[in-house]
């Protein structure tokens, strides 16, 4: 059954309550959020396999340290989207504003528009799919996860960067500081397959390009230690 | 933190309801900027010059205004009194000297324009907007913001927008580092800031481009490599409206355009009560990327 949640009569501090509560095992699964009206933090902090359905744009933060649930917005949202995202999924039918999935340790984070600025920075094992294109500054200081762009990226992605993969299939504007063209190896099709796959992505693994670490930048290089 | 709400009409229709659009934007915005708020309205063309001033004592200063003003002036003017700011309806040629006069009398002026008044207080945002009447202003376009200081003090004339020529107007959010230098440039070229104000330096920059006679899209283009710091811009002229972010892009930005109205909001909270935007095209306007929009 499907429970449905009006923010224009309910408060947003209810609302989270409300979802954070939910446990494992409930029949409740399945909630529908009506007028968000571009509220911020919308749906943080669950914590159980449900589905939330956000009808319209939310504002900052949404599904913030997300773990297990599905939440889906049918509209835009605003900066930091499944910020530290831990797992379950996040769906943005429109586009997400900057730093979206930032510092996410798992899970897997869809936006079927664009991304701007910042997508992806410091994550830390997320898997985040952008349909559209990305901005400036995607995957700084990425650490693990897959970041897989199906549009173009803007300046500097994957500035510092640490293991996470990266994919793009458009153009990327420009590099960042030691960050590389990699070559796609089977096993690296095979990951993407899967995420694109899960992501209702249409497009085939082979039109990507791999991007990852020089490493020169983050290892310790024992021929500089004169140099400490 | 600061927050930015801009309406630019294209249909005749809505312009009796753009005060009213104006301040639920504004309203919605008041957690990024509690401190002041203030809001330049396009109204009707008026025959002469329409000068916004300001005092902290209204009734007594305003009380003998119209007279004494005439007097000094020569020619008869027409003054409406609104809270603490009046509009006063000069006659062609007399700014120059109006100025001046309210330079002794130390009345502050907001601002002047053939179709902009200009209105800006210290206070809540939707005390502001309740004093001065917005909402059953009418116009063409709109420009309001919401501060929360950080480069200057708390009074009226920290407040935004700035307006430093006629029917001009900015609105920042963000900071910049490099205005002391550039307020010796603009001084130079004869568009000297009044205030300590980072803002009014960039107010002062497309001011002079302008005059220089660069359009709107060519002087909001010559922030991005003059100006230093973080931006985001709202420009109103007398027909145009424009936008510009810096490169970096860290301060917040949503517009929306539908076949009624071109709007912009530091977040799409501010843009969810319009008329039609469950329609309306909504975007992040780019980094480093100018628009704008003339009639």
């Amino acid at each position: 059954m499907m429970q449905t949640i009006d923010m224009a009569t309910t408060p947003l501090r209810d609302l989270n309550a409300l979802l954070q509560s939910q446990a494992e095992g409930n029949n409740q699964i399945q909630f529908s959020i009506e007028n968000p009206k571009g509220s911020h933090a919308v749906a943080v902090g669950l914590d159980a396999p449900i589905e939330v359905t956000v009808n319209g744009s939310t504002g900052y933060y949404l599904a913030g340290m997300n773990k297990q649930a599905t939440v889906r917005v049918t509209g835009h949202t605003g900066p930091g989207v499944a910020e530290n995202m831990m797992s379950g999924t996040v769906i943005i039918e429109g586009d997400a504003s900057q730093y979206a999935g930032a510092t996410g340790h798992g899970g897997l984070l869809v936006i079927k528009g664009n991304a701007s600025s910042r997508c992806g920075i410091s994550m830390k094992g997320i898997d985040i799919v952008v349909h559209g294109n990305i901005g400036h500054m995607s995957a700084f200081m990425a650490q693990k996860g897959n970041l897989v762009v199906l549009g173009d990226a803007g300046d500097a992605l994957g500035d510092s960067l640490y293991e996470a993969r990266l994919f793009v299939r458009g153009s990327v504007k420009s590099l960042g500081a030691d960050c590389i063209e990699k070559e796609m190896r089977p096993e690296h099709i095979e990951i993407l397959k899967d995420l694109l796959e899960r992501s209702g992505a249409d497009a085939s693994p082979e039109q990507f390009k791999r991007y990852g670490s020089a490493r020169k930048l983050y290892n310790f290089n024992i021929d500089h230690a004169g140099e400490y | 933190m600061c927050g930015i709400v801009g309406l630019f009409l294209k249909k005749e229709e809505l312009r009796p309801r753009l005060g009213d659009l104006l301040s639920d934007m504004l309203v919605t915005m008041t957690d990024r900027g509690p401190d002041s708020a203030g809001i330049a309205i396009y109204g009707d063309d008026a025959e002469g010059l329409k000068m916004t001033v300001q005092s902290d004592t209204p009734e007594e200063t305003f009380a003998t205004l119209e007279t004494d003003l005439g007097g000094a002036l020569g020619k008869p003017v027409s003054l409406k009194v609104i809270d603490t700011h009046a509009v006063i309806n000069l006659p062609a040629g007399t700014e120059a000297e109006a100025k001046s006069f309210m330079k002794k009398r130390g009345i502050r002026v907001m601002g002047s324009g053939h179709a902009m008044e200009i209105f800006k207080e210290v206070g809540l945002p939707k005390d502001v907007a309740e004093r001065f009447g917005i909402r059953a202003m009418s116009g063409s376009h709109g420009i309001g913001h919401t501060r929360m200081a950080t480069e200057s003090a708390v009074t009226t004339m920290g407040a935004h927008p700035f307006s430093t020529d006629d029917d001009q107007c900015l609105v920042h959010n963000g900071s910049l580092s490099n205005h002391n230098r550039m307020r010796q440039i603009l001084t130079r070229k004869g568009f000297p800031p009044a205030t300590e104000n980072d803002t009014e330096v960039a107010a002062c920059y497309i001011s002079a481009s302008l005059a220089e006679g660069a359009n709107l899209g060519e002087a909001l283009e010559g922030t991005l490599t003059d100006l230093d710091g973080f931006f985001t811009f709202v420009v109103g002229t007398k027909n145009g409206f424009g936008v510009v972010r810096d490169p970096i892009a860290c301060k917040p930005a949503v517009m929306a355009e539908t076949d009624d109205y071109v709007a912009f909001g530091s977040e799409y909270r501010a843009l969810a009560t319009l008329p039609g935007i469950d329609e309306a095209r909504v975007w992040e306007p780019e980094p480093a990327t100018v628009y704008f929009w003339e009639r």
